[in-house]
């Protein structure tokens, strides 16, 4: 049994096969249409981003809470600069913008040793501030502009692969069981889209090979565990810090370019609506590592797709989750985890009981489903989660030793 | 002289912030192509007596939040969930006292109990989270937040009273609306009664650091937990008790707009007023005093900037940049004052210590 456990595809055979046997249970073949899925990719992206910020400035020991004021820079600075010069300009432009906003916080908290929370809420005020202000000065007087808006702009590329494609889309049309819900996930991945997207995923991989497979994300991630130690090996702890604070801006900046460009057709003041919090919340959700924060990322744009589809969805998702903790609990008993398992199970019942006795769930409990499970998960699971150990500790120069 | 040299290098601070402010509030302007003579002479106009009333309501509204956050500071702990705490506290009260189960004072009384209850037991989520769980409360009150909106927004459509586009919660009857002061014409508006909590918070918040067991045991534990637990202060209470009284502070929010103006929750409610007094308790250092500068000076910076529109081509929403980069700019001028003030007392201590006469240099280290 054992044996089995330890392999991930097991798993993912294992989730298709329940999510299957929902959708066809609860008769919503919304929940894995290839129109969902593609909607959750689009809604995880920028949550990705941000997630992804995170781990960089937190990996090198800096608490970046003003992600959410980066991101919000990055909205404007795709805006402003696709506009003039096409979206990939644009997308770097997301990126400058983003990085203005992490050096600000790599000075307050690197060189001046401020508090990590207390300048990251600094950071998102000017942010928000700033695209504000920015909007409200420039945007009137462009084509398709107003005060809090900029619409009309170009897109980046989108991408479909022929053949498969049509293959995929029409399987998926049969509502087969595991059969149909694999093709949509195939045809969601081949049809229209954004190049921008196939970027995100991309940098999530290059940022688990720096951080991980070379000297600089060890130097890199030395900082963020013990910065005496590295100082004394040599390593440039200031330098790493910026470059990672610089990296983070820049990544979260490109997470509002995501949103202005692709997720909407344009810039909206407040658009970012707390993404740079809930990727902050996928990060930690996902145990400070790249594998994880993408299972996070998902999880949370999967729910946010959902909420703007089809409110029987939603529905059909609480016997989901209720099979997912059920199946938990299992394995928990398994484990010789008894005790632990009867809460587990005592959530799966609730929940049960909450999808058999209604017809529909409230779309805003939807939205707040990734704020309770980070609290959730941060509740049940907190001696498992292990940050960087000198994460958020302000540094000072020459004080090793 | 030590004395005077202590109070010039705490006032070094907030002047660095404010040139720095003013700085590059000016650099953006003229960078946007506006003029910023334009902006400082509007800016710094006699108010016009409506607006002085708002800075006054606006500023008691800030001062409130401030101590909220003020009191969580003390203790080393970050309440970030201000917002959340005061929109949902806010929501109970006006949905309290809409419903009018009461009359007259008792209403408003019971409705402001309300409205502290509830905003404790928002932030006490956070603080319970921390002392069983170790869940760090800047992000759990960041969730909370986040779920205290959606809930409440939640709320207020299902039960709220739709008028066309938008919903509030039953307005308050007339018994339970609070009469203010008015110091002009009727049309400027008045200052709102309850702005008086804001000046009992004020006080409260003082006798209760300066003067009572409780409040020295929260700073010792703010400032070294190890040490408090040493002299036998239960470090835990104190993270729960902390978390409950800002929490029931930050309740008190939004009330004097609500029984002053309002009259119910919906689109007249004030978001945004939890992140502005974390701003105004780090610009003033968490201290009954520097926070009122800071509130009044915030209140200013807002209430002036609608001129802007009338007389300037520039945004008012300038000033939100003006704030935030004061706040960054004061935290980093206190941190480098700090430094060089340690630096100065090590010279000091340095001479002191010095032997007296040539041959022993170097002795102290």
């Amino acid at each position: 049994m054992s044996r089995y456990l330890n392999h991930w595809y097991v798993y993912v055979l294992g989730g298709i096969a329940a999510v299957s046997l929902v959708r066809i249970v609860s008769d919503t073949d919304d929940i894995t249409s290839a129109g969902t899925i593609r909607a959750a990719i689009i809604a995880t992206c920028p949550i990705l981003m941000a997630a992804l910020g995170g781990l960089w400035a937190e990996r090198a020991g800096v608490v970046n809470i003003g992600l959410e004021g980066q991101m919000i820079l990055g909205t404007w600075g795709a805006a402003f600069f696709t506009y003039h010069y096409g979206p990939w300009v644009g997308v770097i432009g997301a990126a400058l913008f983003g990085i203005i906003g992490g050096l600000l916080h790599a000075i307050a908290t690197v060189t001046f040793g401020v508090d990590h929370i207390v300048s990251g809420v600094a950071i998102n005020l000017i942010g928000a501030g700033a695209a504000t202000f920015l909007a409200e000065a420039v945007f009137p007087d462009l084509e398709g502009g107003g005060p809090r808006q900029l619409i009309g702009l170009e897109t980046p590329t989108q991408v479909t692969i022929p053949g498969i494609s049509d293959a995929a889309l029409d399987l998926a049309g049969k509502h087969w069981f595991f059969v149909s819900d694999v093709a949509a996930f195939v045809g969601a991945l081949t049809t229209r889209v954004s190049t921008l997207s196939i970027v995100v995923f991309a940098l999530v991989l290059v940022s688990a090979y720096v951080l991980w497979r070379t000297s600089f994300g060890l130097r890199l991630r030395s900082c963020g565990e013990n910065p005496q130690a590295a100082e004394t090996l040599g390593v440039n702890v200031y330098l790493y810090k910026y470059i990672a604070v610089i990296i983070s801006g820049a990544l979260a900046g490109i997470g509002g370019g995501f949103l202005a460009l692709v997720s909407s057709s344009g810039f909206n003041t407040g658009q970012t609506g707390g993404r740079g919090y809930i990727g902050l919340a996928a990060m930690i959700f996902g145990n400070w590592r790249p594998g994880g924060l993408l299972m996070g990322a998902l999880t949370f744009g999967y729910t946010d797709s959902l909420r703007l589809r089809n409110a029987e969805a939603v529905h059909a998702l609480l016997l989901l989750l209720a099979v997912g903790l059920i199946a938990y609990a299992v394995y928990q008993v398994v484990r010789g985890q008894r005790r632990a398992a009867v809460g587990v199970t005592a959530v799966g019942a609730a929940l049960l009981v909450w999808y058999v006795s209604t017809d529909s769930v409230p779309r805003d409990f939807t939205s707040m489903t990734p704020y309770v499970t980070t609290l959730f998960v941060l509740a049940l699971g907190t001696q498992r989660l292990r940050m960087p150990a000198a994460d958020g500790r302000p540094y000072q120069k020459g004080s090793a030793g | 002289m030590t004395r005077l040299r202590a109070v010039g290098l705490a006032l070094l601070a907030p002047l660095i912030a404010v040139v720095v402010s003013v700085l590059v509030t000016t650099a953006v302007i003229a960078a946007a192509g506006s003029s910023p003579g334009d902006f400082w002479d509007a800016m710094f106009s006699n108010p016009l007596p409506r607006i002085r009333v708002n800075i006054v309501n606006q500023a008691a509204i800030i001062y409130i939040s401030a101590v909220a956050a003020a009191i969580a500071f003390r203790m080393n702990l970050f309440n970030i969930g201000l917002e959340g705490q005061y929109t949902i506290a806010s929501f109970a009260a006006a949905s309290f006292a809409g419903a009018a189960y009461l009359s007259g004072f008792l209403n408003v009384a019971v409705a402001i109990l309300i409205a502290a209850l509830v905003g404790a037991a928002w932030s006490g989520i956070a603080g319970i989270l921390k002392t069983t769980r170790g869940v760090s409360e800047v992000i759990s009150t960041i969730m909370l937040n986040s779920i205290a909106i959606t809930l409440v927004g939640y709320l207020l459509n299902r039960y709220g009273v739709h008028e066309g586009n938008t919903v509030h919660t039953t307005n308050l009857e007339k018994s339970s609306k609070l009469t203010g002061f008015t110091p002009y014409e009727a049309r400027d508006g008045q200052i709102w009664a309850l702005c008086l909590l804001a000046v009992l918070v004020g006080v409260g918040f003082w006798v209760l650091l300066s003067k009572t067991r409780f409040g020295f045991d929260l700073r010792a534990s703010g400032q070294s937990e190890t040490a408090a637990l040493a002299s036998g202060v239960n470090p835990k209470r104190m993270v729960v008790t902390a978390m409950l009284l800002s929490g029931g502070v930050a309740g008190l929010i939004w009330m004097p707009a609500l029984f002053g103006a309002a009259s119910s929750y919906g689109t007249s409610f004030q978001a945004g007023l939890g992140f502005t007094g974390l701003a105004v308790a780090l610009l003033g250092r968490n201290r009954p005093i520097g926070m009122a500068f800071g509130a009044v000076l915030f209140a200013f910076l807002t209430a002036q900037s609608n001129t802007l529109t009338f007389s300037t081509d520039i945004s008012p929403s300038i000033v939100q940049i003006t704030q935030g980069i004061a706040v960054l700019a004061v935290v980093v001028a206190y941190e480098i004052v700090r430094r060089w003030r340690s630096r100065l007392e090590q010279r000091d201590v340095a001479k002191e210590l010095a032997p007296v006469g040539p041959g022993t240099a170097g002795a102290t280290a």
